[in-house]
């Protein structure tokens, strides 16, 4: 009977087990790996918003604290966007014929609050609460990375719940000195081992046990 | 051995095969034309399939809502149809390891009928868990432990994540098992093929086996290596399953007895349901020199062994139910099971498991296929019962009786559950249809020519 099949097919019909391995891998890293990008996660992703608003500007270069606008960030569980009021007490004098400042006016005159696009937004799941973490020691940095560089606001982080977790698993590696919360120029001392550890005693912050309890998230 | 197929009653194989009229007649069937009953079959059991598929677009779009549960019985058909189908798998396995690794060539018939079997039964056990978490579509980062992007892992210490292993395991070595054992085979098939495309189908699924001496002796390796990897299989798969339930505190789940009792349950329903299969395909594609009159009594033995320990495990559970002399127990096994609401189908679950099957002591019964139908269709039901009776008389009465209630399977359960009967045909008349369902090289051993030479040699 004649062959089926070319010796030279032998090669290939080993290659496939090779690639039936590779395929089963790779599509599972893939796919991993898709989940984790920017393009699921929108990390670093700048959107339109109705003002290009620079956070740069504003704190970077002008010095105004964090608080001056998200004012209800150490009292509530949301820090606040500020009211169109808020951004007049200082444009009802500075840039008042910018253009590029119309919707704020606009927003002012008729009474009709500014529509930003919410660029941090958990699901509703969860509860976070902004006012806890401020107290003990978590800077803004932390989460929302160095916004004083940021000409246009963009998501600081993943916000997936490993990333949550990372920090209510070990806080002694991210937490800072409450007095230094809102200071984007703050570096960790790299002197004390134990410096994390102290801070966390030292705030009173909850065990792991406690920290990872579904319940203090999802309620 | 070689007057063994004179004796009708003893032989294994039927008098007057050679080599070449067992190839014949059993790669005949995948290369004759098809039957008319096979189409009525798979007519029967598209129909069920599209029942299944209505069921699970029903259950995904409106939720778990649709089945029958409730509070205390929050474990309903899901449960119950898992169990089932994973137990009827076992003969496969039971067959095809632990009895080549005791001899018992009368296995050689009937393996690997029943280890598709098994990878068909499994394949509808997986559908239930899978469906109800509610939504299938999340099921790999709640049941598969691998690093997600929510830094969590599943419960190890919950039985439910033990099924994912033990299931998933089982299937896999299954697979691997059937397969191998399939090889040599589908080269016969490749040889014997008349046209250039089944050629090369059979010939790329034959993975270029020539039949050389090296390539048996590594078939031979592989194949014992497997079977040693299923045989605590066997043993270990409803074991885990048995702990879902043994692991809680459940009066009438809560008992030691359990995982044997689960799997001599398991291998009861196994081979009740290779004799329901076999049977009319013996008849239909005239098998009888194969799947000898020994066959089927062999199976009925065993069906007889299994259905006495099981029928023991429900004993005992009385036993210890009286023996803790706990008030809860007493009333979950003693008094709500044979005297509650739900009381015929316990009993129905005893006609069946255990009054049934004392018919097989009669050497009479063993040897009437049809009166071993019969039974193995009662079994059958029976150990369908057996669930039942264990998830839903033990959870709709709980320990607040405020919150007693009954359970009723909906048009959803059941649509579920028959559409899973009518995959399974489906699955195992297209492998009667498309693959050799009798290992024919293995046959070739058990002839009178095979044990000449070897005496010879001897």
């Amino acid at each position: 009977m004649a062959q089926i099949f070319h010796p030279a097919s032998n090669p290939y019909s080993r290659l496939s087990i090779l690639a039936a391995a590779l395929l089963a891998g790779g599509g599972v890293g893939l796919m991993m790996a898709f989940e984790r990008s920017p393009y699921r996660t929108n990390e670093g992703v700048v959107y339109e918003q109705p003002i290009p608003f620079s956070h740069d500007h504003h704190t970077a270069a002008l010095g105004i604290d964090c608080r001056y606008c998200h004012n209800t960030v150490e009292r509530a569980a949301s820090a606040n966007i500020p009211a169109t009021e808020v951004c007049m007490n200082c444009h009802i004098e500075i840039w008042k014929d910018s253009p590029m400042l119309e919707p704020v006016r606009a927003s002012f005159r008729d009474d009709e609050p500014i529509e930003w696009f919410r660029v941090h937004d958990l699901p509703d799941f969860v509860y976070f609460d902004h006012s806890i973490h401020v107290a003990k020691g978590v800077g803004c940095e932390t989460c929302h990375g160095d916004v004083t560089e940021m000409p246009l606001i963009a998501r600081g982080a993943s916000l997936q719940m490993s990333w949550c977790l990372d920090c209510h698993r070990n806080p002694e590696r991210y937490v800072r000195p409450p007095e230094e919360v809102f200071n984007f120029d703050w570096e960790r001392p790299d002197d004390d081992p134990e410096y994390g550890a102290k801070l966390v005693a030292a705030a009173g912050i909850e065990d792991e046990q406690r920290l990872t309890s579904c319940s203090t998230c999802h309620r | 051995m070689a007057d063994a197929t004179l004796d009708v009653e003893r032989r294994i194989i039927g008098p007057g095969h050679d080599s070449d009229s067992v190839t014949r007649q059993i790669s005949e069937i995948p290369y004759g034309t098809t039957p008319k009953w096979i189409f009525a079959i798979w007519a029967v059991g598209l129909v069920l399939v599209m029942v299944l598929l209505m069921s699970i677009a029903k259950l995904v779009f409106v939720g778990t809502g649709v089945w029958g549960l409730n509070v205390p019985v929050a474990w309903g058909f899901a449960i119950i149809n898992l169990v089932w189908w994973i137990g009827i798998g076992h003969a496969g396995t039971l067959i095809s390891a632990i009895l080549l690794l005791l001899n018992q060539q009368w296995r050689t018939s009937i393996n690997r009928f029943a280890e598709a079997m098994t990878l068909f039964a499994v394949s509808c056990a997986v559908i239930f868990p899978v469906l109800h978490v509610g939504r299938p579509w999340l099921a790999p980062y709640w049941l598969l432990p691998y690093p997600n992007t929510m830094g969590v892992w599943p419960n190890f210490r919950s039985p439910l994540i033990w099924d994912v292993f033990a299931i998933s395991t089982y299937f896999m070595v299954s697979a691997l098992f059937w397969y191998t054992g399939l090889v040599p085979d589908l080269a016969t098939m490749r040889d014997r093929a008349k046209n250039r495309w089944l050629r090369i189908i059979y010939g790329v699924l034959s993975f270029g086996w020539r039949g050389s001496a090296r390539h048996w002796h590594n078939y031979e390796k592989a194949y014992l290596l497997l079977a040693g990897l299923s045989t605590p299989l066997v043993l270990s798969v409803h074991s885990v399953i048995s702990f879902d339930f043994s692991v809680s505190q459940l009066p009438g789940w809560h008992a030691t007895i359990f995982p044997p009792y689960f799997v001599a349950g398991a291998i009861f329903a196994g081979f009740a349901m290779v004799l329901l299969l076999t049977i009319p395909v013996r008849k239909a594609f005239h098998l009888e020199d194969f799947i000898t009159s020994r066959h089927l009594q062999n199976m009925a033995n065993l069906m007889l062994v299994t259905g006495l320990i099981v029928s023991y495990g429900y004993a005992s559970e009385f036993f210890f139910a009286w023996y803790s002399g706990n008030p809860f127990e007493i009333f979950a096994i003693a008094e709500n099971r044979p005297f509650g609401p739900y009381q015929y189908h316990w009993m129905s679950l005893i006609f069946c498991n255990f009054i049934a099957i004392q018919a097989l002591w009669f050497k009479k019964v063993r040897t009437s296929p049809l009166a071993l139908f019969v039974i193995s269709c009662i079994v059958t039901v029976g150990m369908w019962l057996e669930r039942f009776v264990i998830v839903v008389i033990s959870l709709h009465r709980d320990f607040l009786p405020s919150s007693w209630d009954m359970f009723t399977g909906t048009r959803w359960d059941w649509g579920l559950y028959l559409g899973t009967v009518g995959f399974f045909l489906c699955m195992m008349f297209l492998f009667v249809r498309f693959v050799p369902m009798i290992a024919m090289f293995e046959m070739k051993t058990l002839l009178p020519e095979a044990k000449v030479k070897e005496d010879a040699h001897g």
